[in-house]
């Protein structure tokens, strides 16, 4: 299809976070109801690059994927000096609402996956009331580590290398082999230390056992979908969390693992059209009501 | 005999590891990625493992443990049971990867795990070989 042109628009908007202004680089596609998207530990945006060409779900969403600092085309900000990244909850969770906030997004749909699900659970606690929705892929309150995250960043390793292969087998065997290269590549492109830096909300910062049992789904609906080849956050892993959560809504998908918008896109909309077409059904009732 | 095996299930994953060198004869992809690998490593089922010496990602030798005073850098060693999954043309969910067999302790991996780890995805592919080779292997 030589000539054709996505209809993926890339732009940067800048935002204040933690007193710093960003500029954080994001990509959208469609009109309505605000979809902001959040990419997995040491990887970026374009990781949602097939929903973001979903003529269909386009039509009823304005899907925003962005890329979180240090991540893709975020860059570092300006006062950085070469300290050890290291992502903690709150800084996350203030990076999502800046974004928010910069773009003016009138309660948007958050959906994140791996990190990206478990800071959405951490919203669900602590801002229900922005959301109109919140999805969390591949997201428990807390998982099992499987390997030590010092191996990710040292110089005797190649990082790239060592990132994308610690992941490949977090991939579902059934996915097509360009899906599976495409999704290993953003792992090879990261920068040196991103991926362990992210793992430090994951492993260290962002334990929510105990927590998420004051979800309110009443203020905010929340939706858990775990592939079934995830080893890391296992089926079991997220569907103990929503066993905490009164009203929430929980899926095992099938022959996907832990990256299911990018290692099996077709596959991924199985399960994900349904749930945002409850979300805008919702959406619009809602209204109804109020008018 | 200087391996003993018990089952026909051990009996059929130690002949399956003696073919895998063969088959890295037959991935060059999988030699060339592994050009820089030079090592002594501890492969195989949990009570009979192989001795198996990688010269410039090509298996050179491949030798049943124990042998007197051999020594090696790392080991991998997994239940019988788990590399008939491992090696399954589709396998289930949690035996698809060497890091959930470990995780879900169906594997044990342990020494210098810096030749394991610079060499990550050229061990998960060597070790998966047999997937694709399971007729000729078995």
């Amino acid at each position: 299809m030589n000539g054709a042109i996505e209809p993926i628009v890339g732009r940067y908007v800048h935002a204040g976070i933690g007193g710093e202004n960003h500029r954080i680089y994001f990509e959208e596609n469609g009109a309505g109801i605000p979809l902001v998207c959040l990419h997995t530990a040491g990887s970026d945006g374009r990781q949602w690059r097939h929903l973001l060409t979903d003529e269909e779900l386009a039509r009823h969403f304005r899907i925003i994927a962005f890329d979180m600092p240090w991540h893709g085309k975020s860059n570092p900000p300006e006062s950085w000096d070469g300290a050890e990244y290291r992502l903690t909850t709150a800084r996350y969770a203030e990076t999502i609402l800046a974004f928010c906030r910069a773009l003016k997004l009138d309660k948007p749909v958050v959906m994140g996956c791996s990190i990206g699900g478990r800071i959405v659970l951490n919203l669900a606690i602590e801002q229900p009331r922005q959301f109109r929705a919140l999805i969390g892929l591949e997201a428990a309150d807390f998982q099992a580590p499987w390997y030590d995250t010092s191996w990710l960043n040292r110089p005797d390793v190649h990082g790239g290398e060592v990132c994308a292969a610690l992941v490949s087998g977090l991939i579902a065997p059934q996915s097509p082999q360009a899906a599976r290269a495409e999704t290993l590549w953003c792992y090879k492109q990261g920068g040196p230390g991103v991926f362990k830096g992210d793992l430090y909300f994951y492993r260290v910062d962002g334990d929510l056992r105990g927590r998420v049992e004051g979800i309110d789904t009443a203020a905010c609906p929340i939706y858990l979908l775990t592939g079934e080849y995830d080893f890391s956050c296992t089926p079991e892993d997220t569907v103990r969390t929503a066993a905490a959560i009164k009203g929430a809504h929980v899926t095992v998908m099938e022959q996907l693992g832990h990256f299911p918008m990018s290692e099996n896109p077709a596959q991924f909309r199985r399960y994900i059209a349904p749930v945002l077409d409850q979300i805008r059904n919702h959406s619009k009732s809602d209204k109804q009501k109020v008018g | 005999m200087r391996m003993t095996v018990s089952s026909a299930s051990d009996i059929a994953v130690a002949e399956t590891f003696a073919g895998i060198p063969a088959m890295l004869g037959r991935a060059p992809d999988l030699v060339v990625r592994g050009r820089m690998l030079s090592c002594e490593c501890l492969l195989g089922p949990i009570d009979h493992p192989f001795h198996v010496s990688i010269r410039d990602g090509v298996i050179v030798d491949m030798t049943p443990a124990p042998v007197l005073m051999r020594s090696w850098r790392f080991a991998f060693r997994a239940s019988s049971a788990a590399w008939m999954e491992y090696w399954q043309p589709m396998p289930r969910p949690g035996w698809h990867d060497l890091l959930a067999l470990t995780k879900r302790k169906e594997a044990i991996l342990e020494g210098d795990l810096h030749p394991f780890m610079t060499h990550l995805q050229y061990f998960k592919d060597l070790l998966a070989l047999p997937r694709s080779h399971r007729g000729e292997a078995a």
